[in-house]
């Protein structure tokens, strides 16, 4: 099953009927701001990667490689289409106006997540993974209902999973539900090949997208490194979507980091295969077709790479000053309503930690 | 899609009066009166729509409300509560039914690692109001998997609320309770009483349902029970009135959060506590009753605190399960071995 691909790796590009209308439609405007969605997720990545190496991230989770496939989906959907994302889609969470800072809180160990999700038409990350998509299934079945009482549009809903939580039962379970409700859910697996050390053959011996069919859908294949094919693929499916057939796309793209900061992926895949994936580049191909056809000129690309290199500097600033959680607004936020325990505890802790205080002659929050 | 309330026909329950009925009736009133005034609660779950449930606590809800608001899932527990979660981010008030306490366990990790933490995870910022009702319990003389008593594992767990009742009047309020609160909330219903009829008054809510109550006052010890086994404590006790001791009797009703002020309050003025419950007492929520009560009362105890429950083994075969659970006889030797303490 060939993945669907408009942008080859050296830059040209396939004039094929059904998908490359989609891409003749589009202004430079939105053409430039892929490149720059993508250029932006590139180097918050590296930067959060050398913040974790210096201590200043508990953990970083790059998604180095797979720009092209998300920012070519979630640029062909509407801004109130609910994303349920896993914990690798920093494009899209930069796409939909989430910020560098908050992008980084749950990774500094500062907060569980960084943003509001309703704000944003986007959940907060899911760790557990394949949970999310449950989640997704059950807010399409809420839509369902208020579209039915007119309180909603024809909105979509996308669960994102990777090859490895494909294996999840509760995805399973959330596309039973998408087939027997007729909800109108995108599925977006972008396989990049590695479950952390596990490769992907152990998940599935065939194409993720071949799993459409057993729930009657629809499952399309699309080069994951092509951000063109990635946007016109989800284009062309997004309306069947909204009409309450659900679909799969399985973007087939590369996990060119490591799964996170404490993993080494040396120990088991070759440098052969990792240079192989090198060369098929999302962000180089897509740049060299931009200037050919004219779209963008050397000045525009140094525009956004001093943008990307601001991005960096602010983020470090941010990382260093951000203020984390305290215990109190833990203990707060357990129940929205009160409960009894909680409020005996938090009492009994600042009793406790007060008691020191009064010890050592410190005033509350000295002692750390 | 049905949206129109077919329940404007149905008496309002401020004009209805005080009306005797079985608990599991006494919920589905419950269920049916909360729908009525509210639209966005939902209830999900296996075959509860045209059966109305295997235990019938939602017959003739689907009929009453549409197939849209009263959802026969899919059999996936785990896809039941996972959806629950998303229709509450959506601003729906889901009611889930799982079918039976041993079938939560494939939808434990939506449960622990989302449902509970989703509120505190976004900082507030989203709540989860979410009933999960769960029929539990033995004495039903069922097969594997449908007689367990698993609550001590969702006490344990942050971010749940745990609610039981053991009469019609508090299946009624607590479940109507449980549905308007934002926190999720467990509604342990006790399988065995489902037809153990009862008063409910409809126009005088039940007291908080997140508080103990004392059912019978005492003066020589207390038995602390709650759900299935509240009934048979207060039979204990009235067999142990016989006896010439005057023994008090708590309804824990709540789990999480426990109201341990009352117990402890009575385990101080008789001096002695007996915990039941049919869960196994190894590492079960009567050890959290006991230390707890220890440690607020323990100069006004005249014996340790005992418990009275299920074995350290998985639920027996039922035909053997009059010998595993608590009965009145095990929560009499319990109370006569408090008094053996006596210096």
């Amino acid at each position: 099953m060939q993945p669907i691909q408009l942008l080859a790796p050296d830059g040209s590009f396939a004039e094929d009927e059904v998908y490359a209308p989609y891409i003749r439609a589009l202004g430079d405007d939105v053409l430039r701001e892929m490149y720059r969605s993508m250029a932006t997720a590139r180097r918050l990545d590296n930067e959060a990667t050398s913040l974790q190496r210096q201590g200043q991230l508990e953990l970083w989770v790059p998604c180095l490689g797979q720009e092209a496939g998300q920012t070519g989906v979630i640029t062909a959907l509407r801004e109130d289409d609910m994303v349920f994302p896993t914990y690798r889609e920093h494009a899209m969470a930069l796409h939909r106006g989430i910020t560098p800072e908050e992008l980084l809180r749950q990774f500094r160990a500062a907060g569980h997540s960084g943003w509001d999700p309703l704000e944003h038409s986007f959940n907060v990350y899911s760790v557990v993974l394949g949970a999310q998509t449950l989640h997704a299934a059950g807010w399409a079945m809420g839509l369902q209902r208020d579209q039915a009482a007119g309180r909603a549009e024809d909105e979509l809903v996308v669960a994102c999973l990777g090859d490895g939580a494909s294996s999840q039962g509760d995805v399973h379970e959330s596309m039973v539900f998408a087939s027997s409700y007729g909800l109108p859910m995108l599925y977006f697996i972008q396989n990049n090949h590695w479950a952390i050390s596990v490769p992907v053959a152990t998940q599935s011996k065939h194409p993720l997208a071949l799993r459409a069919h057993g729930y009657g859908f629809e499952g399309v294949r699309v080069d994951g490194n092509d951000v063109l094919a990635s946007f016109a693929v989800a284009a062309h499916h997004a309306p069947q979507v909204r009409e309450g057939n659900p679909q799969i796309i399985e973007a087939v793209t590369y996990r060119m980091g490591a799964h996170t900061t404490a993993d080494d992926p040396t120990k088991y895949r070759t440098s052969e295969e990792v240079e192989s994936w090198k060369a098929k580049d999302p962000i180089s191909r897509y740049a060299t077709w931009l200037e050919a056809e004219g779209h963008a000129d050397s000045g525009w690309f140094s525009e956004v790479d001093a943008e990307a290199k601001d991005l960096a500097a602010d983020l470090r600033r941010a990382a260093m000053s951000m203020e984390g959680l305290e215990l109190e607004r833990v203990f707060d936020t357990v129940y929205a309503e009160p409960h009894r325990q909680i409020e005996t505890e938090k009492a009994w802790l600042k009793d406790f930690e007060a008691g020191f205080a009064e010890q050592t002659g410190e005033t509350e929050g000295e002692r750390r | 899609m049905t949206t129109s309330t077919a329940a404007d026909a149905v008496e309002r329950p401020e004009d209805r009066e005080p009306k005797q009925m079985p608990l599991a009736k006494a919920i589905t009133a419950a269920l049916r009166d909360t729908m009525a005034d509210d639209d966005r609660t939902l209830l999900i779950g296996e075959d509860i729509g045209a059966l109305g449930g295997v235990f019938r606590v939602t017959d003739g809800l689907q009929a009453q409300f549409g197939a849209d608001r009263v959802i026969d899932s899919p059999l996936a527990e785990s896809g039941v509560i996972g959806t629950c979660i998303g229709m509450a981010m959506r601003g729906y008030r889901p009611v889930a039914e799982i079918q039976f306490d041993g079938f939560v366990f494939p939808a434990f990790n939506q449960i622990t690692t989302q449902l509970a933490k989703i509120h505190n995870r976004t900082d507030g910022k989203v709540t989860m109001p979410v009933t999960v009702r769960l029929p539990y319990g033995g004495s039903i003389g069922s097969i594997e998997h449908h007689s367990e008593s698993p609550e001590a594992l969702f006490a344990h767990t942050a971010g749940l609320r745990l609610v039981t009742p053991s009469n019609a009047h508090d299946a009624y309020w607590m479940t109507r309770q449980a549905i308007a609160c934002q926190d999720p909330v467990f509604v342990l219903e006790p399988k065995r009483r489902y037809w153990l009829k009862g008063e409910v008054d409809f126009q005088n809510p039940a007291p908080d349902a997140f508080t103990a109550q004392v059912l019978r006052e005492g003066t020589d010890a207390t038995i602390a029970a709650y759900g299935p086994l509240v009934p048979t404590a207060l039979a204990a006790a009235a067999a142990a009135a016989e006896d010439g001791r005057s023994v008090e009797v708590i309804d824990i009703r709540s789990l999480s959060p426990l109201d341990d002020e009352t117990i402890a309050r009575s385990g101080a003025k008789t001096g002695r506590l007996v915990v039941a419950h049919e869960a196994p007492t190894f590492g079960g929520f009567g050890g959290e009753i006991a230390a707890r009560v220890s440690e607020r009362a323990y100069h006004r105890m005249l014996a340790p605190v005992l418990r009275v429950g299920g074995f350290h083994m998985p639920y027996p075969p039922s035909q053997e399960e009059h010998r595993y659970l608590p009965d009145i006889d095990r929560m009499l030797e319990a109370v006569e071995r408090s008094f053996s303490y006596d210096r």
